[in-house]
């Protein structure tokens, strides 16, 4: 190494590193905290200013003011300086104040090797397919600004002309470390309380309004897979947390979390199908109603709810069995029904109507029967937007206002049916699913978010009435769409209308869940499935080691030949030229290195006069395609044939 | 220490002064990665812990894209410097005590163009150079001549981190070539010696730039304001024209002359500066030296020749 101090970097140096700084802080800035944002954007205007008027940096003693501030700025923010979220804070404090001390190129590659580390935190936020699209570009970027810095007499265009060409040959690798590098289920240590926050979906708990707001979400709660067809609409009940205590206004999930056996669905046949779960960092699975099999390590609470052992955080895929037809498990404790009869002391007059009935009916199910015709035979509306409710939520929506969600429908009936002294429970989860026809997977978004009723029958168990199903029948049957009426603003993705554009989202979905499936869900149960189709008899972390060198091993094989190919061209007077030396070096009259042309054809002459006029000839059209006017293909062309027309005796 | 010298010629097949052209083949580049280079590798290392901790994909799908790139680079690196040919260029004489310059002619063969390719030669100062496709280039590599004599450029190193600064490749070689140093001109010599040595200075015969007195054939060393350009267009062949004066003098330049007190080096460096000044005042000049005598004279051949004869005495 030369001892010599490296040269400041230059303009266009810095320019890259800015560009390659501003493309992986720009995602940073919306997740950052609000102080932190403004200061990087600060930052960044203020290096962009420095650039343009090619003004000094700031001082050392004023940056390393900047980064205890920093420092103890992102403290106070997360009381701690572990962790995903303060990890990623300093991470952005240390690029953006890097940024203002780059003076050489030992700062240029830290730089650099920051938003590398910039550039992976933002997959813990997204990892859609935009997000690795702005990923790859700024990985361009990065690669471009490293060329750079090794070299920085080449032109912008050059330097990502180069940085492309590295990448696409980097592909390849990618591909094959990606397809068999042993996967690890992580985490690999505790994960830190931060690492999940801000997802959709239900929750333990229901007051009016809530369901009707998550609906207004177009996302995706899970994809489903049949293995044979798909069951008819009406009986798609994906069913998730059973909320079975009320305080007047919200109706919340039990704490017992009493496990029990799969019920005895002998009797129907099994429906067979693959859930792929967005994370919503709850601990239950969606399933069908009755769940048939359970996924490996989850379990069965008594309320038919399925449990996996921890938080759902990265995207699940998990296979299950259910039984549509099949009833509940009729036996339930004589206390754990009493606790579904509790009731608040609220709502005199809807607690008066239901014991009424109760007294004119024989049995519950005629009690049942007389409510959800209540509710079709009243004027009764099916709205997205329902008045706000007071105290006495139900009593008013049932004698006021009448119009309501079905979270409305599902929490009265189920305080009715209690008042009638009928065990009740709400459920909630989803109905329904769009088929997307491009992959023929089944979508369940959080439009499709849904609450029903189980009442608890003598010998029969606990039954499903939806009394939804009674005022809007086509909700359950056609989904949402065509439950509302024409004026209600529906969200996006449940419109009857704008056919092509629901195409195009369908299409766009089906490339998103295969990315999901292929890319992002690529866990080691999926590597194995993989590599067994692919042939891979015992694809053990071993096999798929050597199997990884050996491609590895041969793509560098295959890149090395690329790069010492020889290519050597010359054009075809000159090769003419060299054949005629060859020819000639037969009888051992080849050029000598430092021969010209005239001189060449003159020894050649001497030594053999019976050639003298053909070599004059080409000799002299050589010199005058070479250093003469004459150019072109037809001279070059008549040179080629007089030197493979040239006879040459060899003995003489 | 004489041991890993050894075993580094091993190693890196140094066998002497090489037959020009050079061809650094496949087996004489060697590639490692830099100090940048490990860098990268242990941030991928690092990155990779957290995709695996956090189950990122795309953390997975980035971090091999980079160990490809890292791969990749190794080639490019590797090419950049590979089938390079060298061969030996022009070498000036110097003086002890100045930079020798070894010139250095760099092929490229290929259809591709070479970028930031160092050459440095031990204990020189990096060239920096790129190198076009198809194309030759010259590099003077400087080299400080401490001693008179011949002096030996030894190893060159030729490397490049072209093009990502993550890995290096380089090559030694030797090139046969080697500097003639002349002996360092005393700083503050005594006057010539021209009124002890000074034989009768008078005019007859001797050349001066007053009086024409005829032509003769042209010497390199010759001023191009005496050619004679008519006498050029007339006969086709340069001459200069001759000048009789009267300045013309000789001193001859005697090693048994100088003081007893001074050692050889003394003695040549004084006798250096001497040449210098008798050349440069156009006097015609002579050189004893022990066992050896140059023969009164003028001219740039003459001054080379008994420079080199100082540069090599006793060698």
């Amino acid at each position: 190494m030369a001892s010599k101090p490296a040269p400041p970097l230059t303009r266009t140096q810095e320019l890259w590193l800015l560009a390659c700084a501003v493309l992986t802080l720009v995602p940073a800035i919306q997740p950052a905290p609000p102080w932190l944002a403004a200061a990087l954007i600060l930052a960044l205007t203020w290096r962009a200013w420095l650039w343009w008027r090619r003004a000094t940096l700031p001082p050392r003693w004023l940056l390393n003011l900047l980064v205890v501030a920093g420092s103890v700025g992102v403290f106070l923010t997360y009381r701690h300086l572990f962790g995903k979220d303060p990890g990623i804070a300093l991470l952005i404090l240390f690029l953006a104040l890097k940024l203002l001390e780059m003076r050489r190129p030992r700062d240029g590659l830290a730089v650099i090797f920051l938003c590398y580390f910039l550039l992976l935190t933002h997959f813990l936020n997204a990892q859609g397919m935009e997000v690795a699209g702005l990923a790859l570009a700024a990985l361009v970027v990065i690669t471009s600004a490293l060329a750079s810095l090794a070299h920085a007499g080449s032109g912008v265009l050059a330097q990502l002309r180069l940085a492309v060409l590295m990448l696409a040959q980097a592909l390849p690798f990618m591909l094959v470390l990606f397809l068999l590098f042993p996967r690890v289920q992580g985490p690999l240590w505790g994960m830190p309380v931060d690492a999940y926050s801000g997802m959709t979906g239900l929750s333990e708990s229901m007051s009016p309004g809530d369901i009707s707001r998550l609906i207004q979400s177009g996302e995706i709660a899970f994809r489903v897979r049949f293995e044979g067809q798909i069951p008819p609409q009406p009986s798609l009940y994906w069913r998730g947390p059973v909320l079975g205590n009320f305080d007047g206004r919200s109706w919340r999930a039990s704490l017992a979390r009493e496990k029990v056996g799969l019920p005895d669905t002998a009797t129907s046949q099994p429906v067979g199908y693959e859930i792929t779960l967005e994370p919503h960092n709850k601990t239950w699975l969606f399933a069908l109603e009755i769940p048939a099999s359970l996924p490996a390590g989850a379990s069965l609470s008594r309320e038919y709810l399925i449990q996996a052992r921890a938080p759902v955080r990265s995207r699940l895929r998990y296979a299950m069995q259910s039984s549509p037809g099949a009833g509940h498990d009729p036996g339930e404790s004589a206390v754990s029904l009493r606790r579904y009869l509790s009731l608040p002391p609220n709502n005199p007059r809807t607690q008066a109507l239901a014991q009424q009935w109760r007294r004119e009916a024989t049995d519950p199910e005629a009690v049942i029967r007389r409510m959800l015709e209540h509710f079709r035979q009243e004027s009764f509306f099916y709205t997205l937007t329902p008045p706000l409710l007071g105290e006495n939520s139900i009593d008013e929506f049932l004698f006021g206002t009448r119009r309501g969600f079905c979270e409305h429908y599902a929490s009265a009936f189920t305080f009715a049916l209690r008042a009638a002294g009928i065990p009740a429970r709400v459920v909630t989860g989803y109905q329904g699913g769009q088929r997307n026809p491009v992959d023929g997977y089944l979508i369940v978004r959080q439009s499709d978010a849904h609450a029903w009723a189980e009442a608890w029958l003598e010998g029969r168990g606990w039954v499903r009435v939806d009394p939804t199903a009674a005022i809007a029948p086509s909700r359950i049957e056609a989904g949402l769409a065509s439950a509302m009426p024409a004026s209600e603003a529906l969200p996006f993705m449940v419109r009857a209308d704008f056919s092509w554009l629901r195409q195009l989202r369908f299409r766009w979905e089906a490339v998103g869940n295969a990315w999901n499936q292929w890319v992002l869900g690529y866990d080691p149960q999926r590597q194995r499935e993989v590599l067994s189709r692919l042939g891979m008899r015992e694809p053990d972390w071993q096999a798929m080691a050597a199997a990884m060198a050996t491609l590895c091993g041969l793509l560098l094989l295959a890149l090395t030949a690329w790069a010492l190919r020889k290519r050597i061209r010359l054009d075809p007077t000159q090769r003419a030229w060299n054949r005629l030396s060859r020819k000639l070096g037969r009888i051992g009259l080849a050029r000598r290195p430092w021969e010209g042309p005239a001189d060449y054809a003159r020894r050649v002459a001497q030594a053999r006069p019976e050639l003298a006029q053909s070599i004059q000839a080409i000799a002299g059209l050589y010199v005058d395609l070479r250093y003469g006017k004459l150019n072109g293909d037809a001279p070059s062309q008549r040179l080629r044939g007089l030197v493979s027309g040239l006879d040459i005796a060899v003995s003489k | 220490m004489q041991a890993v010298a050894s075993f580094k010629r091993w190693l890196f097949r140094l066998y002497g002064p090489e037959a020009a052209p050079i061809r650094l083949s496949q087996r004489r580049v060697y590639v490692l990665p830099t100090r940048a280079g490990l860098a990268f590798a242990a941030s991928l290392v690092l990155m990779l812990t957290g995709a695996i901790n956090y189950n990122l994909s795309l953390g997975y799908a980035l971090i091999f894209l980079l160990a490809g790139l890292g791969l990749v680079t190794l080639l490019h690196t590797f090419r950049n410097l590979v089938h390079l040919e060298i061969s030996p260029g022009r070498v000036e004489p110097v003086f002890a005590g100045d930079n020798a310059g070894f010139g250095l002619q760099l092929h490229n063969r290929r259809g591709q163009s070479r970028f930031a390719l160092e050459l440095k030669l031990d204990g020189g100062e990096t060239q920096a150079c790129d190198l076009a496709a198809e194309a030759t280039t010259l590099v003077s590599l400087p080299l400080l001549a401490r001693r008179r004599g011949w002096l030996r450029p030894g190893r060159v190193t030729l490397e490049t981190r072209y093009p990502l600064c993550l890995v290096r490749a380089w090559s030694y070689v030797e090139p046969d070539m080697r500097c003639l140093v002349y002996p360092k001109p005393e700083a503050s010599a005594p006057p010539l010696p021209l009124a002890a040595n000074g034989e009768n200075g008078g005019p007859r015969g001797g050349r001066g730039s007053e009086d024409f007195s005829g032509l003769r054939s042209h010497q390199p060393a010759d001023s191009p304001r005496h050619v004679a350009w008519k006498a050029v267009a007339r006969e086709q062949i340069l001459l200069t024209k001759q000048f009789a004066g009267a300045s013309a003098a000789q001193v001859w330049l005697d090693w048994n002359a100088l003081p007893q007190g001074l050692d050889v080096e003394a003695r040549l460096s004084r006798l250096t500066r001497w040449l210098i000044d008798a050349h440069s005042r156009g006097l015609a000049y002579g050189l004893r030296l022990p066992g050896r005598q140059l023969a009164l004279g003028q001219g740039a051949q003459h001054f080379q020749e008994c420079l080199e004869a100082l540069a090599l005495h006793g060698l």
